[in-house]
């Protein structure tokens, strides 16, 4: 059993906890968005010429596209493309071997953002079974482990190293799940990129670590724009985790990452997220505007991609992990904790592309909204022609907090072979006062109450986090909700 | 001093005064029963010991250890050793009735200053105070009363009731929807958490349950006042009777 108790007594308060600004020093592009800056990033990282002609294909492309701002139950005003910078690197002078030799400035950000003790240890490799890697402003300052993970052939290391040591790999992969056509928000972030992580598992490895990530945006104005790319070769495995915080501000700031995953033949990736952008102040002021394609290719037959994500934070998500099961008795899963407060909106869901045949899906959506906020569950579940015999089950659970929020679920079901079965199941339901005086009278103060029952309610997507993750993210559902009541 | 004193107790809920002058004195050691007839207040009176906000107190006291309560959060008084087992238990899905309890005893003996038990030793608690109830095991990873049936809902109350080891015990109608077996295993349950520093406080329409439950008041609540007070020998009477002839007595 675990310790809740321990975990809450380590939650003092319920204002986002990771709201600092670093003093590193940054070096920035000039403000705005043009060919110009897009050639300035892609020379900063010294890419090659492929590289360069992707993201200015992809700019112009963006510059034909409208802001898809009707279909999704989001509110907000219109961004100002031109008022972001697209490109802020922590300075470093030279590239560090080791850790050791990394600002200590940026090794105390690691200590403020609750990368644990634990984390702590493992970023200096006192332990070793998570390999980790930091990217703070879209520039990835650290990757532990590579050496470990390089004698088994594992690559994983920031975008920028990939596109400088491994051009083959990235020109054939990048982009060849979320095309750079795929959506606005996919256009700019392959046009503006900055870095982001790589990983490779080659043929018959099963990675020995989780393999994780820690994004922060640090510098004020700037739009992240980071992308992962994770290859599965056949009869691989690997378990990647994501984490996300931003410093508290007022201004809204712009995130917009592209993951693309590819399982081979008999591979299998489990990617966790804990997402935990900050959301914006009590009246709904700053935060983060997380805009994300997450895509996953199970390419080949018998492979498996399962996304589980948790999340709590920035003031609108827009985010739909998705599977395209291409390989006969391919798997996709999906598993989804996605709280609202105060004002923030969320709207996410996942898509499960069946094209294979007896290919499964699953997705498990559990939306909790408290103050005034709006949680929506959008999916897509389309079985295609030829994919005979495919199952999707879809189970979505709405827990609503208080009166003044909402909760709501468009299923899109679309089925286009007589022998697919599909099933949905949705439940509302409420932390009513009479359970919250229940518990009460049993000696539990409102908050605790409330944080028992939201893990209660979120248990079965927990379940899939990997342990330190799952531990770190039941802790942030507590703090986010914290005070939801009354 | 009292364990209990309630003063000239005045309380509506949605503008409708339902207790109007209620007294009540219950000492350590004590078992009082409390009957009357349906809509006379007697749960009412139950959640604002409790503290449930949803009924206001408009004038009048209620002591604790000869201190007002009325102040205090459901939370705070729990803590304190107030106890209430629902005439209807609520239904909390996905949380297992071992978290639950873990979680109320944790924060009941932090109250305390008692350290937290371990999972072990908290493990042993709830085996050992489920078999007070002859609860199946089964019961306590299950969520909390979901897909309870009525008796189990009213088990499990005393359970939790046997878990927290309170001084004040609230029981609301705690035998209607047992059998007779259980009932009986209930009462045993309850006898055996009877000591000299706690008080029960029993609420129910049958006298039978009080051949299990020996009470050394019987009380009559009626027209949100208590208008009768006696031994165990006046609920038999009750029995007999109803509570129409009382109604001289209120007036
Ligand atoms: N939340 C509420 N809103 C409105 N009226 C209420 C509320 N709670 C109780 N009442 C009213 O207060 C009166 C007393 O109710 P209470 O539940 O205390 O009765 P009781 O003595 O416990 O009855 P029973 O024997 O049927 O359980 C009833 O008329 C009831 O309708
Ligand atoms: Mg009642």
């Amino acid at each position: 059993m675990s310790d809740e108790m321990e975990l809450l007594e380590e939650v003092t308060s319920n204002e986002y906890k990771y709201g600092f600004v670093t003093n590193i020093e940054q070096e920035f592009a000039p403000k705005g968005l043009s060919e110009d800056i897009v050639r300035f990033i892609s020379a900063k990282k010294k890419e090659p010429q492929f590289m360069l002609e992707w993201r200015l294909r992809a700019y112009r492309y963006w510059l034909t596209m409208k802001e898809p701002h009707s279909w999704a139950k989001l509110n907000y005003p219109p961004i100002d493309y031109q008022d972001q910078y697209y490109y802020a690197a922590p300075v470093q002078k030279v590239k560090p071997k080791s850790l050791s030799e990394v600002d200590p400035e940026l090794l105390d950000t690691f200590k403020k953002l609750g990368i644990s003790v634990e984390e702590q240890k493992r970023l200096t490799g006192v332990e070793s079974n998570i390999a980790v890697d930091v990217v703070i402003d879209s520039v990835s300052v650290g990757t532990t482990f590579r050496e470990t993970l390089s004698e088994l052939g594992i690559i994983f290391c920031s975008m920028s190293d990939a596109i400088e040591s491994y051009p083959e790999l990235v020109e054939k992969y990048i982009g060849s799940v979320v095309p750079y056509t795929d959506n606005y928000f996919a256009a700019l972030n392959s046009a503006v990129f900055s870095d982001g992580s790589f990983c490779y598992i080659p043929k018959g490895v099963r990675c020995p670590m989780e393999l994780s990530t820690y994004f922060r945006i640090n510098a004020a104005m700037t739009g992240q724009f980071e992308r992962t790319l994770i290859i599965a070769d056949e009869d691989s495995y690997v378990s990647y985790l994501e984490g996300c915080t931003a410093p508290m501000r007022d201004e809204n700031q712009l995130h917009g990452a592209v993951v693309e995953i590819i399982a081979h033949k008999n591979a299998e990736v489990k990617y966790s997220t804990v997402q935990n952008w900050y959301p914006g102040n009590k009246e709904g002021k700053g935060g983060v505007y997380n805009f994300v394609t997450k895509r996953a290719l199970c390419e080949g037959d018998y492979s498996k991609v399962s996304w589980t994500q948790v999340e709590t934070g920035s003031a609108i998500t827009w985010k739909y992990p998705s599977c395209v099961l291409k390989g006969d008795n391919s798997i996709g899963e999906f598993y989804s904790v996605a709280v609202t407060n105060n004002f923030q909106q969320a709207d996410t869901g996942s898509k499960m592309m069946h094209i294979g045949k007896n290919t499964r899906s699953k997705i498990i959506s559990k939306g909790i909204s408290a103050g005034q906020s709006n949680n929506s569950y959008r999916g897509l579940v389309k079985i295609n022609k030829k994919a005979t015999n495919s199952r999707n089950f879809s189970q979505c659970d709405s827990l609503l907090i208080g009166n003044k929020c909402g909760a709501h679920t468009f299923p899109y079901i679309e089925v286009d072979n007589s022998t697919g079965i599909v099933e949905h199941e949705a439940t509302t339901s409420k932390v009513s006062e009479d359970i919250l005086f229940y518990c009460r009278q049993r000696g539990m103060s409102e908050d605790n109450a409330v944080a028992l029952i939201i893990n209660g309610f979120a248990k079965e997507v927990m379940d899939q986090m990997p342990m330190e993750f799952a531990i770190e993210a039941r802790k942030l559902l507590e703090i986010s909700l914290e005070g939801s009541v009354g | 001093m009292s364990l209990l004193e309630i003063k000239d107790l005045h309380a509506k809920v949605e503008g409708n005064e339902i207790l109007k002058g209620l007294n009540l004195t219950v000492n350590a050691g004590e078992v009082h029963a409390i009957m009357g007839p349906n809509g006379s207040g007697k749960s009412t009176l139950a959640s604002v010991i409790a503290g449930n906000d949803n009924f206001e107190v408009t004038s009048g006291d209620i002591l604790y250890n000869g201190n007002s309560i009325l102040d205090l959060e459901p939370e705070e008084r729990a803590r304190e050793g107030v106890f209430l087992a629902f005439q209807y238990p609520l239904e909390i899905p996905g949380v297992s009735n071992a978290n639950f309890m873990k979680q109320a005893v944790n924060e009941i003996r932090e109250h305390r200053k008692l350290d937290n038990l371990s999972a072990g030793e908290f493990l042993k608690l709830m085996k050992e105070r489920a078999a007070f109830v002859e609860l199946d095991k089964s019961f306590l990873s299950r969520a909390v009363n979901e897909g309870f049936s009525g008796g189990e809902k009213k088990r499990n109350e005393i359970f939790q009731m046997a878990m927290l080891e309170p001084k004040l015990c609230i029981m609301d109608e705690t035998d209607s929807g047992l059998d007779i077996d259980a009932l009986r295993i209930v009462s045993n349950g309850v006898n055996k958490l009877r000591n000299k520093d706690n008080a029960f406080v029993v609420i129910t329409h049958y006298q039978r349950l009080l051949n299990y439950i020996i009470p050394d008041f019987v009380h009559v609540l009626s027209g949100g006042k208590i208008i009768k007070s006696g031994g165990k020998e006046l609920a038999h009477e009750l029995e007999e009777k109803g509570y129409d002839w009382l109604k001289d007595v209120q007036n």
